[in-house]
Parts: C-alpha cells; structure tokens; sequence
C-alpha cells in the first residue's frame, strides 16, 4: 500500500471491542489487593480500639499529617486494652501521601489502609479526619462518610499488607498469622503462599483472596506451619514481638 | 452582481425578502448545528481512532457536549494581556468567524438536480435556488473570504503581543498564501472543465445521468484526478488542520495564535476552525462532487438534493478526521517543499494540459499529436523542475547560497 497503509493501521483501531476505558463514575477498575487507601483505626473483636497512643504513626509519617495524642485509660471504662490510648488521632488528607508507613509501624495493626481512595471534600475541615471517623463502626466496617465513594468490596481487605508474608520476613513462616483479630472479621487469614503464586504465576496484586472469618482460621491454629516450627512457639505474640 | 438565482432577477416583492431572510436564517442555523455536531463528530470519531470512548455523558452519545462547552465559555474570564493591542485584539476573532459564516452563502446545499432539473425550487410561489446566494464571482468569493479569514489569524499573533503567538501567525500567513496558490490553480482547473464560475453554474454542469448512464458527471473525473487531490491537500493545509498544523502546533507555540484568548474570544477561534471543515468540504463536494446533484428516488426531488449532499459532506469530514488521526505533523520544510515544489507546479502543469486539451477539442487538432506534445512538453517541465531542485539543493549543501 507504500504510503497509504498507515491510514488502514488507523482505521483497523475503530471499533468498540478494542476499547478499555471502563466508565468510571459508573464503574471502577478493578484494584489490587494491597492498594492504599483511606485509613481505619481498628478495634478488637471485643470491641475494644487497638491504637495505643504510641505517636510511632506520627513519628514515621513523612507528610507529617497524623497528629496522635495518647492518655492513659480509665479505669472504670477502657477504651484500649492496656495502660494507654490514642486520646486524639487525626489524619490530614489534604497532606497525607498514603504511603503506609504509618500501617507498618503501628506495633497493634491498630492503624490499616482501606481500597477506598476517591474522597472529595469540600471544605478544609472534613479534610482532617478525626478519632470520630476513623475508627471502625460495630460491625468492623469503615465509617463512610457522604463525600467518599464506596464500592463493593473496597472496605473490606483493610490490612493487605500484614498478611502478604510471615510477619518477621522469614521465610520459613511464610503463612503463619502473626496479628491479632478484627471487629468484625476475627483473625484475618494470610495471602496464599508463595510458592502457589509462584505456581500459577501471577502477579501478586491479582491474587485475591478473601479468607476471613474464625471457622477457617481459629486463632492459635495457623493452617502452614511445619512441625519443625511448633516448639519455636509460632502462635505465641510475645515470642514474636521478642524476636523483632 | 445578485447573480444567477431567479429569485432576484423579477420584482422584488415582500414575498422575495421574505424568502431571502428565511434563508439567511436557515443557513446560519444549518452551519451553527453543523458546526456543532462537527466538533462532536470529530472528537467521536478521533477517540474511536485512538481506542478511547469520547464524550459520552451529555445528552444521547455526548451530542451536547459542544453546546456544555460553548456555554461554559460564556461564563469564563474573559482576559485581554497587558501589552496586546486592544482593538486588534478584540476584532482578530471576528475577523476569523465572519468570512467563516460568509464562505457558505455560495454553497448550493439543495435542489432538484435530477432527470435535467437545473435545481431551481418553488417557495411561496417563487423560483430559487436552495443556496443564500449565487454571484457570478460565485468560487472566487470563496478564495476570497478564506483569503480575509488568513488577516484574522495573523492578526491575532500579532496583536497578543507575545512571542509564541506571533511566531505561530508568521506561520500562518507563509502557510496560507503558500498554498491559496495551488488552491486557486485547482480552482482554475474546475472553472475551466465547467466553463462558469457560479457554483450553481458548477453543480449544474456536473448533473445529469453521466457517462454510460452511471458513470457521475463529476468534476473529480471531467477535470481529471489531480486536482481534486491538489484541492484535497491544500484545503488541509489552508484549514490548519493536520498534518498541516504548524500553524497552532501545541507541542511547540501553546497553540500559537489563540494562545492570548480566552473566553468566548477564544471559541470563536474555535468554532471558526470547525465551521471551516464543514464549509471546505461543502466546497470540495461542490467542486468536484457534483454538490447536491444526485438521482432522486422516492419523494421531492429537492429533498433529494440536500440528502445527496449532506452525504458527501459527511463523508469528507470523516475523510478529514482520518487524516488527522493517521497522520503525524509535518515538518516546517516539509509543508513548505510539498507547497511550492509538488502542489504549485503540479496544478499549473495539470492546468495548461487541460487547457490544450480543451483548444484542441474546438479547434479540431490531431489529438494524437496534441496528447504526444502535452506529453513531451509535461515531461520536460518536470524534468528541468527537478534537475531545479537538486542543483540548489546541491548549492545550499556547497554553501553557496543559503
């Protein structure tokens, strides 16, 4: 065709199938699993909130915009488990980079990140989200404020990251639960090994794998963990916590 | 100088001023809409080019997305720079839309060209041409107005009174009498196969059952291929569109001479853009297309006329939007080489064939002879063009002229 081939090359591209843009306001790409989003303060399954008042949030954050102030418990009423709790947490959104730093330093999984990253408020003061909002309601869900936009199943894996390897970043206890339950949730199982991945070989963020819930994974009964573990005391939260 | 249209040749009664009006309005109206469906049209058809979806969200298929558009503009900032030269600066836009609206009066966009009809209708009584005007000047008032339309351009370069807008208006100007020449010259080509210069004159020459009963009397044939694709490529080049479209170049001058403009200053810019696709391909399908000229079949032959036509036009839009989304920007050297090295010379040769051709029809010359000297005569100008050509390019390499 010499110079007018290129304008077949052209015309070959009309058409509706070869279009990908998915119609965004309608519907959403999907989006991996470890996607960072608005933050949650979780809760234990009892109830009570994880956050400590630690500040170690705050220290990490390189935006600067958690401002965390512990105070210690009341004794008739605690709000934490444990001497202390986060007396004022706020996270401005106007500054935050949602970097997750601040998830991997929280020493209580008290802080995670949601999928939900599409909120657009109006004002400066609804930028800074406050202990009133960030904190999950009774079911374990994220509050949902009337600016952000919520879909199916973005509210759901709100600690992707602690469950993509062995806590300690040893290999050989890849699978092993090393966190505490949820509200809502119990304890949350660990992203399918590696070695499955490695099988079906996929990239990581498009294995999606929703096991919660107590019947699968009861706490203290980790599905991996290799006999030669089980005198290390794999289960038990002090060891690991002495090990780090 | 009203021309042709019996409309106007009688008693001019309240009747014909009437029928007059009734056509400014439907002219102006038919090219706003157009305009605007063109601008959707365009967008539409460049996303489906590119694999994207397009305007989608305002009306049915996005169709409104122009007018959401044109209506924000109204209500945006409306900013005159501090060392623009305010009158320039305020009538550049206007002079750019106003020669835009007045391109299409010649137009014929309807009639009944069938069965030997000469396209003439009845409105309340009285005879008329479904185009707003037919002078005898007829396709040199296009030249001309397209010719106004280039002051607007350069004007509003100049008047900015900023660097990029000026460079972009240079541009323009060299651009635009670069290539109004091989315009003309195809032009000419037309005029001298249809042997009037109304363009009612033109699409009536162009009418009839053509050769062999199916063949289309058309231009595109009578006047031979070539300037047709003369007049195809320069109007690409004299409508800024690409590949031709050095002349805004966002990549390089911020969009050149508008890039002062904001507000509906700025959309005037735009519409006139757009208004000129729409009436350069109503040109081109006038030229050579034979225009409204088409069988009727079921129904009033006039309809027949508009339906014709606007299925011409249509198709040269899309034409034109293909080209723009297969084609990338030429270079400045490109434009100016494919300009007045191929086009100017092409058409001018195409132009005295034609010419001999036609003597020798009506002077009964031996036209084997007269085919053998056009032939040599053709050849030999193309040769010494060439050997032209590669001698100053050789020169320019020795740096013997610059």
């Amino acid at each position: 065709m010499g110079y007018l081939g290129g304008f077949l090359v052209s015309l070959r591209q009309i058409g509706r199938k070869q279009r990908v843009t998915p119609q965004y306001p309608k519907e959403k790409a999907p989006k991996p699993i470890r996607v960072h989003g608005r933050h949650v303060l979780n809760r234990y399954e009892d109830g009570m909130e994880k956050c400590i008042g630690c500040e170690l949030c705050a220290g990490v954050c390189p935006a600067k915009c958690i401002f965390v102030r512990g105070a210690d418990n009341p004794i008739d009423d605690p709000v934490s488990p444990g001497e202390r709790f986060g007396y004022i947490y706020e996270i401005n959104y106007l500054r935050c980079i949602h970097c997750d730093l601040c998830v991997e330093a929280c020493p209580t999984e008290a802080i995670t990140e949601s999928k939900m990253f599409e909120f657009s408020f109006t004002n400066r003061a609804d930028a800074i989200y406050t202990k009133a909002e960030l904190v999950v309601d009774d079911d374990g869900m994220p509050q949902k404020m009337p600016w952000e936009d919520w879909r199916e199943g973005e509210d759901l894996p709100t600690s992707a990251w602690m469950r993509a390897t062995s806590p300690s970043g040893s290999a050989a206890f890849e699978g092993v639960v090393g966190w505490s339950g949820e509200l809502g949730y119990g304890i949350r199982a660990p992203e399918a090994a590696q070695d499955i991945k490695d099988a079906v070989n996929t990239p990581l963020d498009m294995i999606d794998e929703h096991g919660h819930g107590h019947e699968d994974h009861a706490p203290g009964t980790p599905e991996h963990v290799s006999p030669s573990h089980d005198d290390h005391g794999a289960q038990d939260d002090d060891e690991w916590g002495g090990d780090r | 100088m009203l021309g042709g249209d019996p409309l106007l040749s009688g008693h001019i009664d309240l009747a014909v001023v009437l029928i007059v009006v009734l056509k400014v309005v439907a002219v102006f109206a038919f090219l706003l809409v157009a305009t605007m469906l063109m601008i959707w049209f365009e967008r539409k058809v460049v996303s489906d080019f590119q694999n994207r979806v397009g305007p989608n969200t305002a009306g049915p298929f996005g169709i409104l997305q122009t007018l959401a558009d044109g209506i924000k503009f109204f209500f945006k900032e409306d900013l005159i720079p501090d060392r623009a030269e305010r009158r320039v600066f305020i009538l550049a836009p206007l002079l750019t839309v106003v020669p835009a609206f007045l391109l299409f009066t010649i137009v014929p966009f309807g009639g009944d060209f069938s069965n030997g009809h000469d396209g003439s209708v009845e409105i309340f009584g009285h005879t008329t041409y479904l185009q707003l005007a037919d002078p005898a000047i007829g396709i040199l008032f296009a030249l001309a107005m397209s010719s106004i339309a280039v002051y607007g351009v350069m004007l509003a370069g100049w008047s900015s009174g900023s660097k990029y807008p000026l460079i972009g208006s240079v541009r323009a100007s060299a651009q635009m009498v670069s290539y109004e020449a091989a315009l003309g010259l195809s032009v000419c080509a037309v005029v001298l196969t249809t042997g009037t210069l109304s363009t009612h004159g033109i699409v009536v020459a162009q009418a009839g059952s053509g050769w062999g009963g199916f063949i289309p009397h058309w231009n595109l044939i009578a006047a031979g291929f070539v300037p047709f694709v003369v007049f195809l490529l320069a109007s690409q080049a004299e409508l800024n569109r690409p590949p031709f479209d050095l002349v805004e170049a966002e990549q390089e001058l911020v969009g050149s001479y508008h890039t002062e403009y904001s507000s509906i200053r700025f959309a005037l810019f735009f519409v006139a853009e757009f208004m000129n696709s729409v009436t350069m391909a109503a040109i081109i399908v006038t030229l050579f297309l034979g225009g409204p000229a088409g069988p009727a079949l079921i129904g009033p032959g006039w309809l027949w006329g508009i339906i014709w036509f606007l299925l011409k036009m249509t198709a040269f839009l899309f034409l034109f939007v293909w080209v723009r989304s297969s084609l990338p920007r030429v270079r400045y050297d490109q434009l100016m080489d494919l300009g007045w090295k191929v086009l100017i010379p092409l058409s001018l040769g195409w132009l005295l064939l034609l010419a001999t051709f036609w003597v020798a029809r009506d002077q009964h010359w031996n036209g084997f002879v007269t085919v053998a000297i056009g032939a040599v005569v053709g050849l030999t100008g193309y040769g010494l063009l060439k050997a032209a050509i590669s001698t100053s390019r050789a020169r320019r390499l020795e740096g013997v002229v610059d």
